[in-house]
């Protein structure tokens, strides 16, 4: 798998007496096979643009990407979103809800059941099966929305923000989830976020954007996920001196980001 | 310095305008919450009560109210007796059968149209002009274009049964194709799925509330129009009914009618909200 981003630019074209407006302005990005890119930044940064660009639901003004070396045209299934909320469909029970995209693809009930099975077992969701998605928890409804990416075996997953509308002790837990299974089945991953800490704990790649332009403005190597995944705690990793500078420096982009704007 | 007069509380107004805590397992400051059944029980009673009081007392001639009693007697005397030669059971089905052939035709054309118009900006800019132009003309104001065109027979009674319930079928669709979060829409794509494909796994089902919703409404205009309709040269069904014996002053049959034409519209309106909680459990709730 290799996701290539090559000089990108996406410019919002003029409305109501407003100038265009730069959203992303000459991104590179690669992502390789297994890496888990992290993208931060300032709001207005451009991260949603950026990850709308690569799910195909947004075609760039200038530029382009190609997965796998095919350029990308539009929305595909080798391309799975998990959404922040509202993507789960109400008026089907969990299986059905994970089960959703095989469905699309044409695949026999049988056959999309026995896959939706897997993951929700690896999702720690077996026995609500028939739930109704609507009176699961947050968090539960999240694992579905990942369970459901993952049941047509994407290239690479997008995850906008997935766990942002998440109560903070929910959220870590999830994290770990997230790189646990990140690990069993070595999905690459461009993940959103708002959480300094948590894009430090979990990327290996972390890139850092700014506004006005949208560009990349910083971008690190992160080793703190394949400590987690070597069997160090969460809590001991983010604990770690390396850990606080690298969230001290970030945390000052960020915010000089932020005053800039303001 | 003491204030020799006692402290005042706020004023009653104040005390009434403002909500008081709520008790456990109820939500604070939900809008009219609460359970309204023993209150419609006795609203219901207690116009009963009021109307036969009236009567006995009295008060009001029977040609302007008739008592209860006499509705009652006259129901069933047109039960066994029938009214103008037709028997009451066919009066009443003649009339549902207008009003609900009209109402599946409104939903079997409306409901495709509402869906198209809310996909396509095209069908949208060629028949919102015309639906928005008829659908605030009352009935009874194009009920003789309806008979000039299509004459007296159950032609132009179904089919100006059929207008006043089209519009707000067709509204209620087309808004409901807005109910869609675009996340649903974005998901179902990202699997690859066609238009047709998310017209119908995800744009459809998350309408439905809406369209039942619409459906309602329009049934209920249905009825509403019903005796519009009935003044065509009609021999028999509800609306008839109601209208000669108007003529006759036959208070009490109107009034019957009246009646019967409201429990029949109630009977579905209940049925519809026990489909709505079947199909659209999760309505509201995500």
């Amino acid at each position: 798998m290799s996701l290539k981003i090559d000089h990108v630019s996406v410019i919002y074209p003029a409305a109501d007496g407003r100038p265009p407006v730069a959203a992303l302005s000459d991104i590179n990005l690669d992502i390789g096979e297994g890496e888990f890119v992290v993208a931060l930044g300032a709001s207005g940064c451009g991260k949603s643009t950026l990850l709308n660009l690569i799910a195909g639901f947004l075609s760039p003004t200038s530029g382009g990407l190609t997965l796998d070396g095919r350029m990308v045209m539009g929305p595909g299934a080798d391309r799975a979103v998990v959404f922040q909320k509202h993507a789960l469909l109400p008026w089907l029970n969990v299986i059905d809800n994970v089960a959703f995209g095989l469905q699309i693809q044409g695949i026999g009930k049988q056959n999309r059941y026995r896959t939706a099975n897997k993951f929700i077992g690896l999702l720690g969701l077996d026995g609500f099966q028939s739930s109704p998605v609507y009176k699961l928890s947050g968090g539960m409804q999240q694992r579905v929305g990942i369970a459901r990416a993952l049941t047509c075996d994407p290239r690479i997953l997008l995850m906008d923000e997935p766990l942002g509308a998440l109560d903070a002790l929910t959220r870590e837990k999830a994290q770990e989830l997230i790189l646990r299974i990140w690990g069993e089945t070595g999905k690459s991953v461009f993940f959103i976020t708002h959480s300094v800490e948590e894009a430090l704990f979990m990327g290996t790649k972390l890139i850092v954007m700014s506004p006005r332009p949208g560009r990349i403005t910083h971008v690190f190597d992160l080793p703190f996920s394949r400590q987690f995944q070597g069997g160090a705690p969460a809590r001991q990793v983010k604990a770690s001196p390396e850990f606080i500078t690298l969230r001290e420096k970030v945390l000052n982009i960020i915010f000089a980001d932020e005053e800039a704007v303001e | 310095m003491t204030d020799p007069r006692p402290a005042k509380g706020p004023g009653i107004w104040a005390r009434l305008a403002r909500a008081r805590a709520t008790r456990p397992g109820e939500i604070y400051g939900v809008p009219g919450q609460g359970n309204t059944f023993w209150l419609s029980v006795a609203s219901v009673l207690a116009l009963l009560i009021l109307w036969w009081l009236v009567t006995a007392l009295g008060l009001v001639k029977p040609l302007f109210v008739p008592s209860p009693q006499s509705v009652l007697a006259k129901f069933a005397q047109i039960w066994r007796e029938g009214f103008t030669n037709t028997s009451f059971l066919e009066h009443i089905l003649i009339s549902t059968a207008r009003v609900f052939g009209a109402f599946v035709l409104a939903c079997a054309i409306g409901l495709p149209l509402g869906l198209a118009m809310g996909m396509s900006p095209l069908i949208r800019g060629i028949f919102d002009p015309p639906i928005e132009f008829y659908r605030p003309i009352p009935p009874l104001a194009y009920l003789p274009l309806m008979i000039i065109w299509f004459g007296i027979g159950e032609t132009s009674k179904v089919l100006l049964i059929f207008l006043s319930i089209f519009a707000p079928i067709v509204l209620g669709a087309r808004s409901g194709v807005k109910s869609a979060a675009i996340e649903q829409i974005h998901a179902a794509y990202s699997f690859g799925a066609t238009r047709w494909q998310v017209m119908r796994h995800v744009i459809l089902p998350s309408a439905m509330p809406e369209i039942l919703t619409a459906m309602r409404v329009g049934i209920g205009f249905g009825w509403t129009t019903l005796v519009a309709a009935e003044m065509v040269a009609a021999t028999s069904g509800l609306g008839y009914m109601v209208l000669s014996a108007s003529q006759f002053l036959q208070t009490s049959v109107v009034i019957m009618g009246i009646f019967v034409i409201a429990t029949i519209a109630f009977a579905f309106d209940m049925m519809m909200r026990f489909l709505e909680r079947r199909l659209v459990p999760w309505k509201g709730r995500m």
